[in-house]
C-alpha cells in the first residue's frame, strides 16, 4: 500500500514539475487569441485579429523574413564550420590540443550572452557591420557553432573509424571517404546540429538588440521593442508561431534521425 | 585498370565442382603480385612492433602470418596495406617500391576481422564501392558485382543491408567487396576470428576455393594454427616482432627451426637436456633419461630440446632394458600415464617424463596400447623422428 502511495507521489511530483516547465510556454497561445487590446490572462473573449494584424503589418512580416533568412544562413555556415571542427577534433592526435580547442569552441555557450554582445557591438561599430546581414550571420554563427560541434561530436563518437580504413583500402581518397562514408553515417548529428543552429539564431535576442539597425530588425528584436512600447497581443501571436515552428523543426529532426537509425 | 575478368565466369564452373588443387578447372582470373619485404621495421615510440622482417611472397601464393597476439603479424599486414607507415626497410610489390604510396592507391584488397561493411549501403552498393572509386561504368559495375556475389555464393542478397545478414554472410560480402576490383594482392586480417567454429571451417574451404579461382596473392593473418595448416601454401611464423621460420605446413611441422615454432604449431613432447656429439647425431642426457637424436646443435651449444610429435611416439607396458634405449636402437624412456583423452578416431595419452615434464602420445583407434591413467609404461620412438633444437627457456609448456 505504501509502495503504491510512493508511486502516486512520484507521479504527482513529475506532473507538477512538467507543468511548471511547460506552463509559461503554453500561456502564450491563448494570449494571442484574445479579443482585448492588451495582454490579459486569462482572455475573456476570442479572436484571430492579432494574427491578421501580424501578417498585415510590414514591420512584423519584414522582421519574420529577416529572422528566417538569418537563421537559414547561420544554420548553413555553422553546420559546415561546426562539422569540420568536430571532425578535426575527433582526429587530433594531441589530446591536450583537442581538449583546449574544444573548450574554445564551446565557450560561446558558457560565456554570458551580454558579454559577447558588448564585444561584438564594439567590433561591429568599428567595421560598420552593425545592422548588416553579414554582421547578424557572423554574430549568430558564433553562438550557434557550439551546438553543431556538440551534436556532430556525439555522432562521431559512435562512428566506427575502421570504416575509413576499409574505404581507403578500396580506393577512396580522404575526401571521397568523408563524402561517401563518414558524412552519411554522422548525418543525424549534422542535421540536428543544423536545426539547433537555426533555432539558436531564430530566437537570439541579446546580441541582436545590440547590433540591430532600422534596416535590419529580427523577429525577437521586433517583439522586444513591441512589448516595451505597447502591450500589443500581436506579440503573443508571433510567439505562438515561433513556438510552433521550432517545435515542428526539432521534433521533425528527432524523427528523421530516429528513422535513419532504424534503417540500419 | 585491372578490373577486367573473363566474362564466361570461372566462378560458375569452379564453384560447383571444387577442383583439386593440382589441376584447377579453369585458369585463375588474374596473376597475383609478388611482395617483397626487406628489413621492414615498425616502431611505436620506444617499442618495436616489427623488427627487421625480410620475406618474399611469391605471385599467387597463399601466405599465412601465424603467431600469438602481439607478435607483429597484424602490424606487418598493415604496413603492406598502407594503413601504417614503415619506420625502416622497404616494401616492394612487383619490384616497385610502394612504401610511400597511400593506401587508397595501392590496389590491394583487404578483409577485416570486423567486416567493416558500410552500414548505410546495401550489399550491392558495398561491393560496387571500389568500382565507383575507379569510375567503372554502371553496366560493367552491375556485371562485376553479380560475378563477385556468385563467387562468394551469395546471389540474391544484393538489395539487403549488412545488418540484415548473419556474420558469415557479412564476411562473404566483405570478401566480395575486396575481390571485385581484381586486386593482385588480397590481405586478410583474422577474417574468421569472430565466427563460430563450424562456420569458420566451412569458410576456410571457401577462401581456399576463391584463392584458386581469383589467382591473387593472398596474405592471411591468424593466430589459429589449424587454420594456417588448412589454408596456406606457406606459413610465416611470427614471434616477438619477427619471423621465426617460413615454410610449408609440412616443413614447419616436421622440421621446426626453433622451439617456439615446434611448440606453437602442432603438439609435441619436449625433452630438455645436455646434447653431446655422438657419431652423425647427438646424445641428449636429461633428468632421468639418455636418448639419441639426429643432427647436432650449431655453434657448440649444449643446452638442447628434443621435440617429438605425438604420432611418432609409442607406449608399451613393459619396463625398458635400460633408461637409455632398447635392443633395436630406438629410444626408450620410463613414464607414467596421467591422462587419457578420447578423440574418436584416436586417443591421446598424457604422460609424465622422469624429470616431471609432460609428454603427449597419440594412438590410432586400431593400435591402442590399452594403458590407462596411473599405469607405468615405456615411451618409445625412433631417434630419427626427433628434432634437436637449441633450448629456449621461454617456452614452458606444451601448446594444445
Amino acid at each position: 500500500m505504501s509502495a503504491r502511495l510512493a508511486r502516486a507521489a512520484l507521479w504527482l511530483t513529475g506532473v507538477l514539475v512538467a507543468a511548471w516547465l511547460v506552463a509559461p510556454t503554453l500561456v502564450v497561445i491563448p494570449l494571442g487569441f484574445t479579443d482585448k487590446v492588451s495582454l490579459t490572462f486569462p482572455p475573456t473573449g476570442w479572436s484571430t485579429r492579432w494574427y491578421a494584424n501580424f501578417f498585415g503589418d510590414p514591420a512584423w512580416t519584414a522582421a519574420l523574413a529577416n529572422s528566417l533568412l538569418v537563421g537559414v544562413l547561420v544554420a548553413a555556415v555553422a553546420t559546415v564550420l561546426g562539422t569540420a571542427a568536430a571532425f578535426g577534433l575527433s582526429r587530433w592526435t594531441s589530446r591536450r590540443g583537442a581538449a583546449a580547442a574544444r573548450v574554445l569552441l564551446l565557450a560561446p555557450m558558457i560565456v554570458p550572452g551580454i558579454i559577447v554582445a558588448i564585444g561584438v557591438y564594439a567590433v561591429f561599430l568599428k567595421f560598420q557591420l552593425a545592422g548588416s546581414l553579414a554582421g547578424f550571420v557572423a554574430a549568430h554563427t558564433v553562438l550557434a557553432l557550439p551546438f553543431v560541434v556538440v551534436s556532430v561530436s556525439a555522432s562521431l563518437g559512435t562512428f566506427d573509424v575502421r570504416l575509413e580504413t576499409a574505404a581507403a583500402s578500396l580506393g577512396a581518397g580522404r575526401w571521397a571517404t568523408f563524402r561517401q562514408v563518414t558524412l552519411p553515417l554522422i548525418m543525424p548529428g549534422v542535421v540536428s546540429g543544423a536545426l539547433f543552429a537555426f533555432v539558436t539564431s531564430f530566437d537570439e535576442v541579446v546580441v541582436s538588440l545590440f547590433i540591430q539597425s532600422p534596416a535590419l530588425v529580427t523577429l525577437p528584436v521586433q517583439m522586444y521593442s513591441s512589448v516595451t512600447r505597447e502591450t500589443d497581443p500581436t506579440l503573443a501571436a508571433a510567439a505562438t508561431m515561433i513556438l510552433a515552428l521550432t517545435t515542428v523543426l526539432v521534433t521533425g529532426g528527432l524523427a528523421l534521425s530516429a528513422r535513419r537509425n532504424r534503417a540500419r | 585498370m585491372p578490373v577486367d575478368r573473363p566474362a564466361g565466369g570461372t566462378a560458375q564452373t569452379a564453384a560447383s565442382t571444387y577442383p583439386p588443387v593440382a589441376a584447377p578447372a579453369a585458369a585463375p582470373a588474374i596473376r597475383g603480385a609478388r611482395i617483397d619485404l626487406r628489413g621492414m621495421t615498425k616502431r611505436f615510440g620506444a617499442s618495436v612492433a616489427v623488427d627487421d622482417v625480410t620475406l618474399t611472397v611469391e605471385p599467387g601464393e597463399f601466405m599465412t602470418f601465424l603467431g600469438p597476439s602481439g607478435s607483429g603479424k597484424t602490424t606487418t599486414l598493415n604496413m603492406i596495406a598502407g594503413f601504417t607507415d614503415i619506420s625502416a626497410g622497404a616494401l616492394e610489390i612487383d619490384e616497385r617500391p610502394v612504401g610511400g604510396v597511400p593506401a587508397h592507391k595501392r590496389d590491394i584488397g583487404v578483409v577485416f576481422q570486423h567486416y567493416a561493411l558500410f552500414p548505410h549501403m546495401t550489399v550491392e552498393e558495398n561491393i560496387a564501392f571500389p568500382l565507383r572509386q575507379r569510375r567503372v561504368p554502371k553496366a560493367e559495375r552491375r556485371r562485376l558485382v553479380a560475378a563477385a556475389l556468385e563467387t562468394v555464393q551469395l546471389p540474391g542478397h544484393a538489395a539487403r543491408y549488412p545488418s540484415e545478414l548473419s556474420g558469415g554472410q557479412q564476411q562473404r560480402v566483405a570478401l566480395a567487396r575486396a575481390i571485385v576490383f581484381s586486386p593482385r594482392v588480397l590481405l586478410m586480417d583474422e577474417p574468421l576470428g569472430a565466427l563460430d567454429r563450424k562456420l569458420r571451417e566451412f569458410l576456410q574451404l571457401e577462401i581456399k576455393r576463391i584463392h584458386r579461382e581469383v589467382g591473387s596473392t593472398f596474405v592471411f593473418v591468424t593466430h589459429d594454427q589449424e587454420e594456417a595448416l588448412i589454408l596456406s601454401d606457406r606459413i610465416a611464423v611470427f614471434n616477438n616482432a619477427g619471423i621465426e621460420q617460413v615454410g610449408t605446413a609440412h616443413e614447419l611441422y616436421e622440421r621446426p627451426a626453433t622451439l617456439f615454432v615446434a611448440s606453437f604449431l602442432g603438439e609435441s613432447t619436449i625433452l630438455r637436456g645436455t646434447a653431446s656429439p655422438d657419431g652423425g647425431g647427438s646424445t641428449l642426457a636429461g633428468d632421468g633419461f639418455v636418448v639419441r637424436a639426429p643432427g647436432r646443435l650449431e655453434g657448440g651449444r649444449t643446452d638442447a630440446a628434443l621435440v617429438v610429435r605425438p604420432e611418432r611416439l609409442r607406449l608399451t607396458p613393459d619396463a625398458p632394458a635400460s633408461a637409455s634405449g632398447d635392443a633395436s636402437g630406438g629410444n626408450a624412456v620410463p613414464v607414467t600415464v596421467v591422462e587419457e583423452i578420447y578423440l574418436g578416431a584416436a586417443r591421446k595419452l598424457e604422460v609424465i617424463l622422469p624429470g616431471g615434464a609432460r609428454g603427449l602420445v597419440r594412438e590410432q583407434a586400431g593400435a591402442l596400447s590399452g594403458l590407462r591413467a596411473g599405469d607405468r609404461a615405456t615411451l618409445r620412438w625412433h631417434p630419427e623422428d626427433g628434432v634437436l633444437l637449441p633450448d629456449d627457456p621461454t617456452i614452458e609448456r606444451i601448446f594444445t
